[in-house]
Formats: C-alpha cells, sequence, structure tokens
C-alpha cells in the first residue's frame, strides 16, 4: 500500500529530524564555559568549591562525548532527564504542560480556519459587497498586529471589566477539561481568540483570492452549464478546488505556530510547553529545553505527514511518495 | 420549426477601461434539428452572443430577446433557467482540459448533471447512464474509465467526455463553442465527425461556432458571420461559401488555404479586429476594407437582402447584386467603388493597402493591388 510505505518513510524521516534537533540542541548548549550554567544554578554569592560540586553533580565535569552518549542512551529509553532546579522528571514536566498547549493549538486552528474560510467565502462569493469590505479592512488590522498587543488588549477590554462586573466565566490561567468543559472553555477562549486573530486574517485573504480564482474557472462556467444551483456551484465545485492550497499553507502555518503559541501563553499565564520552555531558556536548565525541543519537532513533524495525508485526500493529481 | 429566435440581442460589459460592446443587435434563428455555424475572429463575440442565451454572461447589459420554445429566454429567472441549462440546451466548449473539474472523476461529473435535473435517478442509476454514455461516444472500456479523473484522459478523450455530457439529457440544442480548436487536427476530425453523427442520430439543433470556415463547410446548413459584435452575413451554407457578398466573409474564404478561391497562396486580412470600446465609425470593417467607400466611413449598414435566393443577408453597402466570387460580381464592385470612392475613403484605402502587403485594395495600384 502506498499509504503504509508513505507513513514509515515519513516517521523515519522523523525520527531522524527530531534526533538530529536534539543533538543540535545539546551540543549549542555546550558551546559556552558549564560554569557558566553551574554559576547560575548555585546562586549569586556562591563560592568556587559550591559551583566545582554543583558541576560535579549534574555530571558536566565529564567528557563532552561521554554525556552526549548517556543522553542519546536515556533517550532511546524514553527518559529525558530531570530538571537542574527541581530535579522533577522532565517527562513529568511535559505531561502537565501538554493539556494547556494542545487546548491551545487545537481550538486556535479550529477557530482560524472556520473563521478565516467561512468570512473568506462569503467576502469571494459577493465580491466588494459592504462584507466584502469590512472584512478586507479587518483583515488588514489582524495581519498587523502582534499576538501580544491582541493578547493584552483582550486582557484589558474584555476580561478586566467583566471581572470587574463579577462574570468570571472567562478566565485567565489554566483550568483543565476535569473541571468541566464550560470553565476549560471559559479560561481557553480568550487565548484561542488571540491565537486565531492573526492567522484568521492570513486565512481569510487566501481563501478569498483562492476562491475568487476558482470562481473564474472553466470548470465553473461549465458546472453551471449544468444547471447546478449557484450554491452547489460555489460549494461542491468552487470551495472543493479552493481548499487544497489552503490546507499547503497550513502546512507551512503549523510548523511555525509554536512561536505563537509561546506568546499567547505567557500572556494568559497557561503555563504550557511555550512558557515553561522560554523559562529553561532564561535558566539554562539543559534537559527541559532539550526535551521541549524534542516535543516541538515531533509535533511540527506529525503535523506535516497529517498535511501531506490531507493534501493528497483532497487533489486526486497528487501521490503520496 | 423555428426552435431558437433571437432578435437584436445586444450585450455590452461595463469596464474600468469602459463599455465594452461585445455584441450589437443580432438577429438569427434556428430550426429544430439543423446546424447554424457562427463563424468570426476570435473576439467577434460568438462566446458572448451564445452564453448569454443561457445566462452565463454575469455582469452583462443584455437587451434583445432570445425565444426558445415558447418562452424568452432573456426574462427567465435564475430557477427556470436551471432547467433549461444541461437538460434543454448543452455547451460544449472550447477547452477540455480546463472545462472539466479537476479534482472529481470523469463519471461523477456526468451524474452530477444527470441527478441535477432529476432528483428520483439513484446515484447508482445514474453512474451506469455515465457508463453507456462514455461507451455511446467512443471511450474504450468505458466501465472502467468512469473512475478515472480528467487529467488520467487525453485532450480528445475530456472532449467526447464533455460531448457525453452535452448529450445526457436529450437536449433540443447543443452549443458548441469551438469544440476543436484546442485539439490536434487528427483528433479535430474525429471529434466532429462523433459529434455530427450523435446530432444525427439525436435529432438535435447544433451551434457550431469556429472561427475555421472549413468546420462550418463540413456541417451547418445556416451560416452567420459575425464581425465586431455583428452579424455581417447570414445566408444558407452554400451561398456563404459560392456567392459571398461581405469582403469580410470573403477574406475569410480566401484565407483557408484549400480553398478554391484562395488561389495557391494565403492572403491574410489585413489588419487587426478593432476595440469593442473605441469601435470605429461607419462599417466596422471599413479600416480593413479593400472595397472602402465613402458612406462607409460614416453610416453604419445593417443586414439586407443581397443575391438571388431571398436567404442571403449582408450588412454591407456594396450593390445587392455583386455577390459571388466571379468576374462579373468583382466588375460590379470595383464599379460601385470607381463611382462612390471619394477623397477621404481613398485615404482609408491606401492606409488599408499599406497595412499587409498582398492583400486586394481595389483601386489601389502597385504592390499591394488587385489582380
Ligand atoms: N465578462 C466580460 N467583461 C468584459 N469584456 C468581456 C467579457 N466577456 C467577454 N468580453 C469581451 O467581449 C468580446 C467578445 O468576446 P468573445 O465573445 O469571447 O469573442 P469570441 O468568442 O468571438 O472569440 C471580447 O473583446 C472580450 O474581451
Ligand atoms: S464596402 Fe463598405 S460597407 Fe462593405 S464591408 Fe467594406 S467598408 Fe464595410
Ligand atoms: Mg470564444
Amino acid at each position: 500500500m502506498a499509504i503504509a510505505g508513505f507513513l514509515i518513510r515519513r516517521i523515519l524521516t522523523g525520527i531522524v529530524v527530531v534526533w538530529l534537533v536534539s543533538t543540535g540542541a545539546f551540543f549549542l548548549f555546550f558551546a559556552r564555559p558549564v560554569a557558566t550554567v553551574a554559576r547560575q544554578l548555585a546562586g549569586h554569592a556562591a563560592t568556587p568549591q559550591v559551583i566545582a560540586e554543583v558541576i560535579r553533580n549534574l555530571g558536566l565535569d565529564q567528557p563532552i562525548m561521554v554525556q552526549y552518549w548517556h543522553f542519546l542512551d536515556n533517550l532511546v529509553h524514553g527518559n529525558l532527564g530531570y530538571s537542574y532546579f527541581t530535579q522533577e522528571p522532565v517527562n513529568t514536566m511535559l505531561k502537565q504542560d501538554l493539556p494547556p498547549t494542545i487546548s491551545v493549538v487545537v481550538g486556535g486552528v479550529i477557530i482560524w480556519l472556520v473563521v478565516g474560510i467561512g468570512v473568506g467565502i462569503i467576502s469571494a462569493t459577493r465580491p466588494r459587497s459592504w462584507f466584502d469590505r469590512v472584512s478586507n479592512i479587518l483583515v488588514l488590522v489582524g495581519l498587523s498586529m502582534p499576538v501580544f498587543v491582541i493578547g493584552e488588549l483582550l486582557i484589558l477590554v474584555v476580561f478586566l471589566p467583566l471581572n470587574r462586573h463579577g462574570i468570571t466565566w472567562i478566565n485567565t490561567g489554566y483550568a483543565g477539561i476535569s473541571q468541566g468543559i464550560g470553565v476549560w472553555m471559559g479560561h481557553m477562549i480568550l487565548p484561542w481568540i488571540t491565537l486565531a486573530a492573526v492567522y484568521a486574517a492570513v486565512y481569510t485573504r487566501l481563501t478569498r483570492g483562492q476562491l475568487l480564482d476558482t470562481l473564474g474557472e472553466d470548470y465553473i462556467r461549465t458546472a453551471r452549464a449544468k444547471g447546478l444551483s449557484e450554491r452547489r456551484v460555489t460549494f461542491r465545485h468552487g470551495v472543493r478546488a479552493a481548499l487544497t492550497p489552503v490546507v499547503s499553507q497550513l502546512g507551512v502555518d503549523v510548523g511555525q505556530l509554536l512561536g505563537g503559541v509561546v506568546v499567547v501563553e505567557s500572556v494568559f499565564g497557561l503555563g504550557g510547553l511555550g512558557q515553561t520552555s522560554v523559562q529553561a531558556i532564561y535558566t539554562d536548565n539543559l534537559p527541559v529545553i532539550i526535551g521541549f525541543v524534542i516535543v516541538a519537532a515531533a509535533f511540527v513533524v506529525i503535523a506535516n505527514i497529517i498535511v501531506d495525508l490531507t493534501y493528497a485526500l483532497l487533489d486526486p493529481r497528487v501521490r503520496i511518495t | 420549426m423555428t426552435l431558437l429566435e433571437v432578435r437584436d440581442l445586444t450585450v455590452s460589459f461595463n469596464t474600468a477601461d469602459g463599455v465594452v460592446q461585445a455584441v450589437r443587435g443580432v438577429s438569427f434563428g434556428v430550426d429544430a434539428g439543423r446546424t447554424l455555424g457562427i463563424v468570426g475572429e476570435s473576439g467577434s463575440g460568438k462566446t458572448v452572443l451564445t452564453q448569454t442565451l443561457l445566462g452565463l454572461t454575469p455582469g452583462a447589459d443584455i437587451s434583445g430577446s432570445a425565444r426558445f420554445d415558447e418562452r424568452d429566454l432573456l426574462q427567465l429567472t435564475e430557477e427556470e433557467m436551471r432547467h433549461i441549462r444541461g437538460e434543454r440546451i448543452s455547451v460544449i466548449f472550447q477547452d477540455p482540459l480546463t472545462s472539466l473539474h479537476p479534482l472529481y472523476k470523469v463519471g461523477w461529473q456526468i451524474s452530477e448533471l444527470i441527478r441535477a435535473h432529476d432528483k428520483s435517478v439513484s446515484k447508482k442509476d445514474a453512474a451506469e447512464r455515465a457508463v453507456e454514455l462514455l461507451s455511446r461516444v467512443g471511450i474504450p472500456r468505458a466501465e472502467r474509465r468512469v473512475n478515472d479523473y480528467p487529467h488520467q484522459f487525453s485532450g480528445g478523450m475530456r472532449q467526447r467526455a464533455m460531448i457525453a455530457m452535452a448529450l445526457a439529457l436529450s437536449p433540443q440544442m447543443i452549443i458548441a463553442d469551438e469544440p476543436t480548436t484546442a485539439l490536434d487536427a487528427t483528433v479535430q476530425a474525429q471529434i466532429l465527425d462523433l459529434l455530427l453523427r450523435l446530432q444525427r442520430e439525436s435529432g438535435t439543433a447544433l451551434i457550431m461556432i469556429t472561427h475555421d470556415l472549413g468546420v462550418v463547410a463540413d456541417i451547418a446548413d445556416e451560416v452567420l458571420v459575425m464581425y465586431a459584435g455583428r452579424a455581417a452575413e447570414k445566408a444558407p451554407k452554400r451561398e456563404v461559401f459560392y456567392t459571398p457578398h461581405h469582403p469580410y466573409t470573403k477574406g475569410l474564404l480566401e484565407s483557408i488555404p484549400s480553398s478554391s478561391a484562395a488561389g495557391d497562396r494565403l492572403r491574410p486580412i489585413a489588419g487587426q479586429p478593432p476595440s469593442l470600446i473605441n469601435l470605429p465609425s461607419g462599417c466596422k470593417f471599413h479600416p480593413r476594407c479593400g472595397y472602402v467607400m465613402d458612406r462607409c466611413l460614416s453610416e453604419e449598414p445593417d443586414l439586407r437582402q443581397v443575391g438571388e435566393s431571398g436567404f442571403h443577408n449582408s450588412a454591407c453597402w456594396l450593390p445587392a447584386g455583386a455577390a459571388g466570387l466571379s468576374e462579373e460580381a468583382e466588375e460590379l464592385r470595383e464599379e460601385a467603388v470607381h463611382e462612390e470612392r471619394g477623397e477621404a475613403a481613398a485615404e482609408v484605402a491606401e492606409a488599408v493597402a499599406a497595412d499587409v502587403p498582398g492583400v486586394a485594395v481595389v483601386g489601389i495600384e502597385g504592390e499591394g493591388a488587385a489582380e
């Protein structure tokens, strides 16, 4: 089966990618003298003895290739090591941080696709109507706003006023689904809107442009000449063809998504993967950094496999290889 | 019996550059089971003329009427028009490569048409009909090819599939808009043969649009020659080929390499078709006409009866009797030009002669003169 071969090949390449990325992160870290790291860990007024002690405890005094071997050995056994500071297993930290991040990503992507594609379709089928004009302006606004500005704005004009009036459903911080779907959504709604805003603008513009082009194609004229309803012509024939490039754009955007997620998590204090990894970078917490790098790389690899599969599913001219 | 009667159809488009006058006051009729050939250079309004009949020219300003089976097509609601398209009148487009939807199976696209007009047909029955239709248009192993996507079909096969779709609901009329222009010469002949055979079998009326008079010679009963959105000449096929009246028709005939009128060399028609935004004054053909006379510059001729049959119409100021390729006809034309060409027209004639070497311009001596 073509699909099985494709999956096996892509998963193997994915593993190589993850290995390369984590190795890169590992050696980049040691591009600096280990004493800088240890000094940070040991605190401000540490004596040289304390620092040497820290270095020894963390195994940073061993030859770098030995450390790397250790690292790889742990890695294939699914052990990502322990935080330099709390000694907490990185695996545990990942397990805690994954739910908020996945919540942000999945919800944000769904909202931006629904809004972006929906508004794009309405705009394209009524070009130069008031709806189209207003949405064109909003698209420009959305494109020109950095993610953190949108986030802070939502806190300022939505969250704070509502809270002041005792409406606490919309909230910051993270609440797991176990506390109830409603509670979870209340915590996620602002992060979702923030992440979705910029991308929804991009996808509105993309969908509108693609659909306008598609609706001018000869096969759309054929569809009309067949006596199909305008609705069927637009959706079954027009939108169907316009969506293929939208899906390939999605592949590109998902790869770059984690940058935006970091900002959203920090603004709303969700404590997800992004927020934790930023802290880890500030404190040179190597095992944590590498753990997150691996998860991020795996995320990109998996997302791209899904997108490529979807693409082949949407367009019979595309062969998965 | 007249199936389609188009009266005074005028179509224009408002664009940023100005008003495009694509079709101006064209009238014609098509009888049931007969074939009308519409001929003209690219841009002469052939496509706009026929697409307007089916409401497929969105944004156009339209006037005139088009009676089809007791109703005026131009007055139908969108929903009424839907039942005409594909069911009563179907269209075969020029480019089979782009006219089928690339993401759907060929058979599905045919079934979709069938089910769009009759919901009671099951998917399975519609799919079986699609197989029958594909094998009827000569696609081998149709029961397997129905499940192919358009990119798995050759150009000729795609056009066969378009023909199958056009025939699916046994329409009363098929509009074929340059159905072979995009195909190889050998495939062209096959597709034309097929179209003709099926038309005869089903008794469907056919409007065959082409810029190739050779195609018209093979299949048309009547011919409408279009120039710059107007009817230049309208007549039964024989008259158009043996006693053409309009200099533009004559020019088209002479540009067919194999025709007797061409002798042994190809004579292009001098100059370019006019801009439909800034139309010339008078007869729209005058900047390219070897017979241009003074009144041609200011007055636009309407179609009127010429020749002897009573069915031959031409929009040209040359004498009604001056039809044909004979010496006498040419003498009649030269006489008229001699009498009616003043200074203004003489200047235009000089320009026409200068434009394309080798074109016949009456009254101009030298390299470009008539033999
Ligand atoms: N939607 C439109 N808007 C503006 N101009 C158009 C439109 N459709 C066709 N035209 C113009 O009308 C003229 C006639 O076109 P067409 O009917 O396609 O010519 P033909 O089929 O004889 O080659 C051309 O000049 C073309 O540019
Ligand atoms: S002779 Fe005059 S009217 Fe006739 S085609 Fe030429 S320019 Fe037009
Ligand atoms: Mg055309």
